[in-house]
């Protein structure tokens, strides 16, 4: 990348900082990246609130890495110290339960800016041509992190680890032929056991971390080629001025990283309140039942997995089979993956698109906090009935998707993003 | 005891005083029907450093004959309840050697398994797995049930293999039931208690009592918890300050952006 008119400080001066980055630079691109994702990335001046989950997301990705670094410093991962040694890290390491805090605070705060981030792409159609493969690898890095996020939960050992493991695994037996086998292959035993625990473990710290890594590090390089949306669903690359940066862009820093900083620290104030006053989050975010150690010999007698998971869940139970129940589950999130072909419309934003996806789209967040809220409870005979109408909903949403969004009335896309600028 | 103390034991047993004469004030539909009907809120205060030295004397001298709290350590309570390493010696160590020790019983399992068919579970946590709440109206619903074999039965959690073992202060008390026809289904609901022998504490007293030893083990349960807020109160007073300087530099940096 040659510098332009608009080079930054390795090209003039010739300080002894500078002459360290061209000796950095003959051997690896580092103004070049700096400039290629960050100086020089360009991005709608009129992004709104829905486009900082991503960052926070990130954030909250990084907080998880390092607190679990120290967490394992202390941790044990075997079934007769597990539970003991959470609580060592909680009584006796020295700030050992503010770094278990932030974890687990973290581990649910993820799952919320995640699914603010999804909701984010489903308003304005960031799945949408040319960014499927965005959108896929996203839906991967969810999948991941759900897969991250039920092996952690095992660790602690308590009594909801232990049978909310039983659970999620025994619905790998409701594959047909191979599932019994299959289920004794994961746990690697005949019951959720020591095993278990470790191999759960590895896969927690290092396995499932580094596909994370990876697969968010591949997010970023898609979103980085076909650049951000925005929320009139506008390419701004199409309108370029004449130094060839997009019109209605600006440059991701230092003006995307200074909004971004302001919302990360709202975001900091709400994480602490959190977990500086409420860590178990009314049993929530920390279960109850999880401050019993695991018994292999009383189940208790409601098992409810943690609040990111019981949409998925309360699909499962409202199933009377187990095995179409696990079906739908999985097909819950295959449709997920399948948006970008299933929406036929041109029209990418919410702003501009027809009252079906409208409708569409509140249906579909209507049904999903519906079921989460329903996973939540005892299946009662009433609870199930809901539970059985929202996932019909739910999947209604997907179904008729490309009926729907063929036949929508949109309106004009304005040729420019619209904003109202800055006071 | 000191006079500080003292005055802490008579304001908290006003307190005690104001909740029970709410209770009795409250509506009758409250004490009927619903098992949950007789159950009071803890209203206990891990600030309280006066209440959780007495809820340890009431742990050590009526708990840990069977229950262990195996997470704490001795010299932990001395740091965080406000004593000396000698006081929490002569006054709290009847089993261990030395105040870095946990508090561990001596009782094995297997003896404990004869004894009373089930382990006594540990009470590091109970107060974070069940809440409160919920011990503290568990040590009050004890009553007389000559089917058992420790002669007691307890409405928060039936058939316990747990004895009375406040008896003496509280006294003992029957459980009134009555049957009630739900969808054709007969139902023995729990309607009150009534006094079958006094204890030596009076009934507010007792409460009080059950007060101070819940708010020991809520304390165990999560020791750092006082910790937790006050840090949190300067971290969120840290960010707020960070924030407006953050939102100063972003408006700076987004000033020319029409």
């Amino acid at each position: 990348m040659s510098a332009g008119p608009t080079g930054v400080a390795s090209t003039g001066g010739g300080g002894r900082g500078a002459r360290f980055i061209d000796w950095i630079d003959e051997r690896f691109p580092l103004t070049a990246m700096m400039k290629e994702h960050v100086t020089e990335y360009y991005a709608a001046k009129s992004l709104n609130i829905w486009y900082v989950f991503g960052v926070l997301a990130l954030v909250v990705l990084i907080l998880q890495l390092v607190t679990g670094i120290f967490l394992t410093m202390n941790y044990k991962p075997s079934a007769e110290d597990a539970f003991a040694s959470v609580e060592y890290i909680m009584r006796e390491v020295e700030w050992g339960w503010l770094i278990r805090y932030m974890h687990s605070t973290g581990a649910s705060m993820f799952f919320v800016v995640v699914y603010l981030h999804m909701f984010r792409g489903l308003m304005y159609g960031s799945y949408k041509a040319p960014r499927e493969l965005l959108w896929v690898v996203g839906m991967l890095i969810y999948l991941a992190l759900m897969a991250e996020a039920f092996m952690g939960y095992l660790l602690p050992w308590g009594q909801m680890s232990y049978w909310g493991a039983q659970v999620i695994v025994s619905l790998f037996g409701a594959i047909p032929v191979i599932g019994e086998g299959l289920v004794e292959w994961i746990r690697g035993d005949y019951f959720i056991s020591d095993i278990t625990l470790n191999r759960f473990f590895a896969f927690h710290v290092v396995a499932v971390p580094l596909a994370l890594i990876l697969l968010v590090v591949v997010h970023i390089l898609a979103l980085h080629t076909t650049g951000s949306l925005n929320p009139d669903g506008i390419e701004i690359k199409e309108k370029k001025g004449p130094t060839g940066i997009p019109l209605d862009g600006i440059a991701f820093h230092p003006f995307h990283t200074s909004k971004d900083l302001v919302v990360i620290i709202v975001f900091a104030i709400i994480f602490a309140s959190v977990m500086f006053f409420a860590p178990e989050m009314g049993g929530y975010f920390l279960e109850h039942a999880n401050f019993e150690p695991a018994n292999l010999l009383k189940t208790p007698e409601h098992i409810a997995p943690v609040w990111y998971f019981t949409p998925f869940y309360a699909i499962l139970r409202a199933v009377p089979s187990k095995g179409w129940g696990a079906f739908l589950m999985l097909a819950a999130i295959v449709f997920l993956f399948l948006l970008p072909w299933l929406d036929r419309c041109k029209v990418k934003s919410i702003r501009y698109r027809g009252w079906q996806f409208k409708v569409a789209l509140a249906a579909l967040a209507i049904s999903f906090v519906a079921l989460g809220v329903l996973g939540l409870q005892p299946a009662t005979p009433l609870v199930n009935t809901g539970a059985r109408i929202f996932t019909i909903i739910y999947f209604a949403v997907f179904l008729l998707m490309p009926l729907y969004t063929a036949r929508e009335r949109t309106k004009p896309v304005p040729e420019r993003v619209v904003y109202h600028g800055h006071e | 005891m000191s006079s500080h103390i003292l005055r802490q034991r008579m304001r908290s047993g006003l307190i005690a005083l104001a909740a029970v004469l709410a209770a009795a004030g409250s509506p009758p539909v409250l004490a009927a029907g619903a098992e949950a009907g007789f159950q009071q809120h803890a209203n206990n205060d891990v600030s309280n450093v006066a209440s959780l030295q007495r809820g340890a004397r009431n742990f050590v001298n009526y708990c840990q004959g069977c229950h262990s709290a195996k997470y704490v350590r001795y010299n932990q309570l001395a740091r965080d309840l406000g004593m000396t390493e000698e006081q929490v010696i002569s006054n709290l160590m009847f089993s261990a050697a030395r105040p870095t020790e946990t508090m561990a019983i001596a009782m094995r399992p297997a003896d404990a398994e004869r004894w009373f068919g089930i382990t006594p579970p540990d009470l590091s946590l109970l107060a974070r797995s069940k809440g409160p709440d919920y011990i503290y109206n568990f040590l009050r619903s004890f009553y007389v049930d000559p089917a058992r074999p420790t002669g007691v039965n307890n409405i928060m959690l039936p058939n316990t293999a747990m004895p009375h073992v406040l008896w003496e202060l509280q006294g003992m008390q029957a459980g009134k039931f009555e049957e009630e026809k739900h969808d054709g289904v007969t139902h023995v609901v729990f309607r009150e208690f009534t006094e079958v022998s006094p204890g030596k504490l009076s009934p507010e007293a007792y409460d009080e009592f059950v007060r101070d030893t819940v708010n020991f083990l809520d304390y165990i349960a999560e020791p750092m918890k006082l910790k937790r807020q006050s840090l949190g109160i300067l971290v969120i007073a840290f960010l707020l300050v960070f924030g407006v300087f953050a939102y100063l530099l972003k408006q700076e940096i987004w000033k020319d952006v029409r």
